[in-house]
């Protein structure tokens, strides 16, 4: 009876340092799928690796010996001895496994519960075992389209992803609001700090076009514009390339404004009343809060963005619990399926000697025939056809039916032994 | 015949205003769907409807208020299915379609007089002053609408209480380049329609312009966006102030229409349309 596994680490059971060792190397990834190939034991597989998990997922009919083949290779791809992370793994069976890689897919699992890019990481990893690697079959291929159809659903029919739930992330969210797209976008950075770059990144992989960076400290400003390929500008100038700006991020140590609500009033009649957002990462502001008053100017500082993100983490928990239902009912519908998959070989074994018996008895039944037309042969074979087809019509419903309930092995049991499928296969061999 | 084509028109946009709130609570991409097939072919019943009424009257069927309203949530219609190709803004749907919805309804209910046509209506330049004057009006409708939406989003940005329609409204410098475009398309409609009107009054009544309170109170309102186009084109006016100045436009065409039609005029009422006296 086949099974499926799931063998793999992610940012709740191992630590960072654990998961650098396996950190996401496409080669690494070859390595595995031509190992899980190379197995007799295993008959398919697939491998995600990322920067916050690993997971292997294969089908098994023995268990016990395909963990060890897996864990052993996890030993080779991180160069580390397998009593050093074994309790850092997690195993799951068959619709665990399955609920697993839903979860997963879905982005329930992730360390940002929702971000979006896990699913493209799992599609490339699922590409590259089919398609590239060969190591899926039947069973798995469904699996994954299954996962990515929950995904889908979990995406469009909950919020899940909708909101952010940091500032940085928060911060082009509202830009995004503001302006119709952020390709072209001027951005000025004033000041720096982690989170200011962070959020001038995520502008940056938004399409932003291009960065300034002003600083009270000149050389830390070139420093900064040559990691954003920007511009470094003076201090002085900030007044000068306010005109030119559409998103100001300050971040500077200053205990007065920066900006002041006359700095941006002199800028706004040349700017032809462009949008201007200012976001304010700073403490103590930077930019005085009256700058907000001044028409299609948008000032958001630091605990503005705060309570966004804090607003938006509570109607994500709500979001999630929709989402646990969606793979649930995911789950439940792949399990219909699987568990059909039992009964198939008894019904392909009972039509193909359904098949070889008529094809026996018309065989010889044929020298008795040959004094009819061509035509009358072929309406004998039809009706031949029709008839095996009836008789065996019924178990295969039947079985069918029994697929996934209990009681269905005795089904099975007596299926064989009355068309006698088993006897057939020993002849054969 | 023309009454079932009303009804179903009616009936369709009908649905298609229930589907398009449900589409912006719910936010199904079906539903939007669904909604926006239902809006168009209750567009395409609604324009078989006027097509009929021209033929039967035998003049472009605006001449009582009823007919004019039903015109008006065409115009508004189709003003939204042009800009849905050009834009694609889906949430726009759920302004316009209740706007024509509430035309058609008191369309409906408004008793009509559509018997003794005075021969004098029986022009093209009258079928082109009319035609004209409400593609117009259905285009600054949607000026209207995205001004309303900018007001709202720009309001919610700016206080920053990001509520529930901050996700479903689509971001400023959209709205605000809607604004702007259906004014440029808009704009020129209404201005070409009160050039063919005061053309039709010069082959009609003898005079170009008579000061008849509702000429005055369009070229009021014409004066109003002209110069809001003018300050958006030439001093780069834009965002809150261009959809405050925009409504303020509107509301002055909404009372030029219903003012100018029902009360205020000498010529231009549906009741001398209606009874012939007029003109």
């Amino acid at each position: 009876m086949t099974m499926i596994i799931d063998i793999g680490m992610n940012h709740l059971s191992a630590p960072v340092e654990l998961r650098e060792c396996f950190a996401n190397d496409p080669g690494k990834t070859g390595t595995a799928l031509a190992c899980m190939r190379e197995s007799e034991l295993i008959r398919e597989g697939i491998f995600i690796s990322t920067c916050n998990r690993i997971e292997a997922l294969f089908t098994t009919d023995y268990p016990e010996e395909a963990r060890m083949i897996i864990t052993s290779m996890f030993s080779r791809l991180g160069g580390i001895a397998a009593e050093d992370f074994l309790s850092n793994l997690y195993i799951f069976e068959d619709l665990d496994a399955v609920t697993h890689i839903f979860r997963v897919a879905s982005s329930l699992d992730s360390m940002v519960v929702g971000e979006p890019q896990i699913l493209g990481q799992i599609k490339d990893a699922y590409h590259r075992a089919s398609v590239t690697e060969k190591t899926t079959g039947v069973i798995l291929n469904r699996l994954m389209h299954r996962a990515f159809h929950a995904a889908k659903r979990v995406r469009t029919e909950t919020g899940i992803s909708e909101s952010a739930v940091s500032v940085s992330y928060a911060a082009v969210e509202l830009a995004k609001k503001i302006f119709y797209g952020l390709e072209g976008r001027k951005v000025l950075l004033i000041g720096a700090g982690e989170m200011a770059e962070l959020a001038a990144k995520h502008l940056i992989g938004q399409g932003v076009e291009s960065l300034l960076v002003a600083n009270r400290s000149f050389d830390k400003a070139i420093q900064v514009a040559d990691l954003f390929q920007g511009k470094a500008i003076l201090f002085e100038e900030i007044g000068h390339y306010m005109v030119e700006a559409d998103i100001v991020i300050t971040s500077t140590g200053s205990k007065d404004f920066v900006i002041t609500h006359d700095i941006v009033r002199r800028s706004l009649k040349e700017r032809r009343n462009r949008p201007l957002f200012f976001i304010d990462i700073a403490v103590p502001r930077d930019v005085d809060p009256a700058v907000n008053r001044l028409a299609d100017t948008y000032v958001y500082d630091i605990d503005d963005l705060m309570t966004i993100v804090q607003e938006n983490s509570s109607q994500r928990r709500d979001e999630a619990i929709k989402a646990e239902r969606i793979v649930q009912e995911e789950v439940i519908r792949f399990e219909r399926w699987f568990k059909t998959l039992d009964v198939v070989p008894t019904i392909i074994a009972l039509k193909e000697r359904a098949e070889a018996l008529r094809k026996a008895e018309m065989e010889r039944s044929l020298p008795a025939l040959s004094q009819l037309t061509e035509s009358q042969v072929q309406a004998i074979e039809a009706l031949t056809v029709s008839l095996t087809d009836k008789i065996i019509n019924d178990p295969i419903l039947s079985l069918k039916n029994k697929a996934g309930r209990t009681g269905k092995d005795t089904f099975l049991d007596v299926t064989r032994k009355l068309f006698n499928l088993d006897m057939e296969n020993q002849k054969r061999s | 015949m023309a009454d079932i084509l009303f009804a179903i028109a009616l009936f369709l946009i009908l649905l298609s205003t229930g589907g398009f709130i449900v589409y912006i609570i719910k936010q199904r991409e079906k539903v939007f769907l669904l909604s926006c097939i239902t809006l168009s072919a209750g567009f395409i019943f609604h324009t078989l409807f006027l097509v009929s009424q021209y033929f039967t009257l035998g003049v472009a069927p605006v001449i009582s208020l009823k007919s004019s309203l039903s015109f008006f949530a065409w115009c508004i219609t189709g003003a939204y299915l042009v800009f849905h190709v050009r834009f694609r803004l889906r949430v726009l749907g759920s302004f316009v379609a209740p706007m024509a919805a509430i035309l058609m309804i008191i369309s409906s209910v408004i008793p009509g007089v559509e018997q003794n046509i005075n021969p004098i209506l029986r022009s093209a330049w009258l079928v082109v002053h009319v035609m004209t004057i409400f593609i117009g009006n259905g285009i600054l409708a949607i000026t209207f609408i995205s001004a309303v939406m900018y007001l709202i989003q720009e309001g919610q940005i700016k206080r920053k209480t990001l509520g529930s329609f901050y996700k479903r409204l689509p971001s400023l410098e959209t709205l605000d380049s809607i604004n702007h475009h259906s004014i440029i398309y808009g704009f020129p409609f209404l201005t070409v329609g009160m050039v063919t009107g005061a053309i039709y009054a010069q082959y009609a009544l003898g005079s170009y312009w008579r000061w008849d309170p509702k000429e005055v109170w369009t070229l009021v309102t014409w004066l109003g966006y002209a110069m809001l186009l003018h300050e958006r084109l030439a001093v780069g006016w834009r965002g809150r102030k261009a959809a405050l100045m925009s409504i303020l436009c509107f509301l002055m065409l909404i009372f030029t229409f219903l003012g100018g039609s029902l009360w205020l005029s000498n010529y231009h009422t549906f009741r001398n349309l209606g009874a012939g006296a007029g003109l």
